[in-house]
């Protein structure tokens, strides 16, 4: 078995003009391109059919994806498992809920203050957390998580365990995020904006640093690195990340609750980044797709089985998704799109 | 308002919620210690044993007998888990096997739905231990206290298999050094069965022994493997006495925090501030203190070599 290219750090050339040259064309990731472009044309492909529900279950589809890019960062590059990153989803969702609920629908101001808040929460639980090595930060990132989520249940004002609903939407001045459309476009402006970002990052020094500690984490202390600072910032901006698609997703369903917080939801987005493709680009994209559509379709597709096995599947459909993920666990290390592309890829 | 008798009833339910906890955490930490791998499906398996317990219960009315196969059924279920899918994890790292037993959790919960539906089912203690006894003048129930009693016996026999027993001797050197034990000729993948199927089994014993305080349900088992895993954070991962001392801390914790912390809340900021965050601070106490502990000690109270 071959190690993802992506896994190993590469260190940059020592001829500055072939490092630059690698750093342009590692920047520009053509499937990404490719797949941000067809991803554009569903709104149009959801109307010309005329379904247009479609659009709502991919902007579904797409916030997660940028969950899972988020994601992504620390646990596919980084090396690091956080099993709480649902925490920073709640963020999003609880800041720009309770604004709202008193009357500031100016989006700006709700994304200043998620992203505020998000820095500071990140930057105490990464900070307490990194403290604690392999199996330990799992288990603590999961505490922590559930500590908040506790905290968002004992919110009696805002609804405590049963939520609230929203009356408005977030106001860009601009454009509102009402409209389907306009949301669905402004979630994919995001992610590809992410993407791109995201993968000038990981092969800038910053991400060759917290790929490094990945593979030899005591090889990076011994050259100099301040390892720490570099996992914390990693973690920081990955939960930043995690904030912003909170924002967009109480922007979709209007609904403010601590289910978003809740611990499974950490494991699917676990789930999307290794279905996906851990530690590639466009994986956790890929991943989060496939996901939230399997979820879809194993809960309410016709099936047009013989008896009562469509009821039995829609009823049970999380058993399928755990038989899905556990196969997933066992056989496919590199996830659909590193199994399927990056193989394919290298034999050519 | 905060008298004697309700202090006493609050560190006696501590004590018995910390037992049951310390149940379910030692199989846990054990089969870190030694295999180092983290298994999400311990929750699983308390569930499980709850429902074969309210399944024997259900078809004969024997408490005991309710006992006997849940004990019986969750280790034969742990024995299949570690054979069929945790055999393959063992040398994989650890996100594959969260995100495997993660897969499992989903499937138990499902298969429990369809094999005994999304009902509650009930357990009731038996005739015997329905009454209540008088300590120290507060009037404590009998099945509770007998939850105290098992759950000291089963620490004390822990405690004596693991320090004073050859298998236990082997344990405490496959948690301390696997390959060195490995090399000595010690069949490691058996040594790891054993404490997987003994950790299912004390799973199954906290889940029907928990049976007829709370309800059995599907997903019943997630709560409760997140608080095994504070404690054994808490406690030290691999630390069988970690997860001792930790549980009864955490147990403590939780029972004391819910009752005194909204009270303690009234009398500091009012009433109306302490109806707000009560409840939310004290579901939140137990974190607080892993936390703390954990900034004091990453390693936790008794972590060793996987801290």
């Amino acid at each position: 078995m071959h190690e993802i290219v992506n896994n190993s750090p590469r260190w940059p050339a020592t001829n500055a003009n072939a490092s630059r040259l690698e750093h342009l064309s590692a920047s520009v990731n053509w499937t990404a391109a490719i797949l941000i472009l067809v991803l554009a044309l569903v709104p149009m492909a959801a109307s010309a059919i005329g379904e247009l529900y479609y659009v709502t279950l991919m902007t579904r589809a797409l916030i997660f994806a940028l969950a899972a890019v988020g994601l992504n960062l620390v646990l596919g590059y980084g090396g690091l498992v956080s099993f709480g990153h649902s925490v920073y989803l709640g963020i999003g969702v609880y800041t720009v809920g309770i604004m709202m609920d008193h009357g500031i629908t100016n989006a700006w101001l709700q994304l200043a203050a998620a992203l505020l808040i998000g820095t500071i929460v990140a930057g105490v639980i990464g900070a307490l957390s990194l403290r604690v090595k392999g199996v330990g930060f799992i288990m603590i990132t999961l505490a922590f998580a559930q500590l908040l989520y506790f905290f968002c249940v004992g919110l009696r004002d805002y609804g405590g365990d049963d939520g609230f609903s929203l009356n408005g939407y977030s106001d860009f001045g601009l454009f509102q995020l009402g409209d389907n459309n306009t949301l669905y476009y402004a979630v994919l402006a995001v992610l590809a904006f992410t993407l791109l970002w995201v993968s000038r990052l990981i092969s800038a020094r910053f991400g060759m640093v917290i790929q490094g500690c990945k593979s030899n984490e005591r090889r990076m202390v011994a050259l100099g690195f301040p390892v720490f600072r570099y996992q914390w910032a990693a973690y920081v901006l990955s939960a930043l990340i995690c904030v912003v698609a909170g924002f967009f997703i109480v922007n979709l369903t209007r609904y403010v609750s601590p289910a978003y917080m809740q611990w499974t939801v950490s494991g699917e987005l676990i789930v999307m980044v290794v279905v996906g493709g851990i530690a590639t680009i466009v994986g956790p994209v890929i991943g989060a797709i496939a996901i939230v559509l399997f979820e879809e379709f194993a809960s309410h597709a016709a099936f047009g089985l013989p008896g009562n096995a469509d009821a039995f599947i829609h009823e049970h459909w999380l058993g399928a998704l755990g038989v899905v993920i556990l196969i997933v666990a066992l056989c496919l290390k590199q996830g659909l799109y590193g199994s399927l592309f990056k193989r394919s890829a290298r034999r050519a | 308002m905060l008298t004697w008798n309700v202090l006493l009833m609050q560190v006696l339910n501590g004590l018995q919620w910390g037992l049951l906890l310390f149940l379910l955490s030692a199989g846990l930490t054990l089969v870190f210690g030694i295999m180092n791998f983290v298994n999400l499906t311990h929750g699983s398996l308390y569930m499980m044993g709850g429902y074969f317990g309210a399944y024997a219960y259900g078809q004969t009315h024997s408490f005991w007998l309710a006992c006997m196969v849940a004990v019986v059924g969750a280790a034969i279920v742990g024995v299949l888990l570690d054979r069929l899918v945790a055999a393959s994890l063992y040398s994989r790292d650890h996100l594959d096997q969260v995100l495997a037993t993660f897969g499992l959790i989903l499937i138990f919960n499902e298969l429990v739905r369809i094999v005994w539906g999304g009902n509650t089912s009930v357990v009731n203690p038996p005739e015997m231990l329905t009454g209540s006894v008088e300590i120290f003048g507060l009037r404590y129930p009998l099945y509770r206290l007998m939850i105290i009693v098992v759950g000291l016996l089963v620490s004390g026999l822990l405690y004596f298999i693991i320090h004073r027993t050859r298998i236990g001797m082997l344990i405490r050197a496959g948690a301390t050094n696997t390959k060195m034990v490995s090399a000595l000729g010690v069949n490691i993948k058996r040594l790891n069965l054993i404490v997987f199927a003994a950790g299912a089994l004390l799973a199954g014993l906290a889940g029907v022994l928990n049976a007829p305080i709370s309800a059995i349900q599907p997903g019943m088992g997630e709560p409760i493997l997140i608080l095994a895993l504070v404690v054994i954070v808490t406690g030290g991962i691999g630390s069988i006495k970690g997860a001792f001392y930790g549980a009864l801390l955490i147990g403590m914790a939780d029972m004391v925090g819910r009752a005194f912390l909204p009270i303690a809340m009234t009398e500091f900021f009012g009433r109306a501030a302490a109806q707000l965050t009560g409840p939310a601070i004290a579901s939140m106490g137990i974190y607080l203190l892993m936390a703390i502990v954990l900034i004091a000690r990453p390693q936790g109270l008794f972590g060793g070599r996987h801290a």
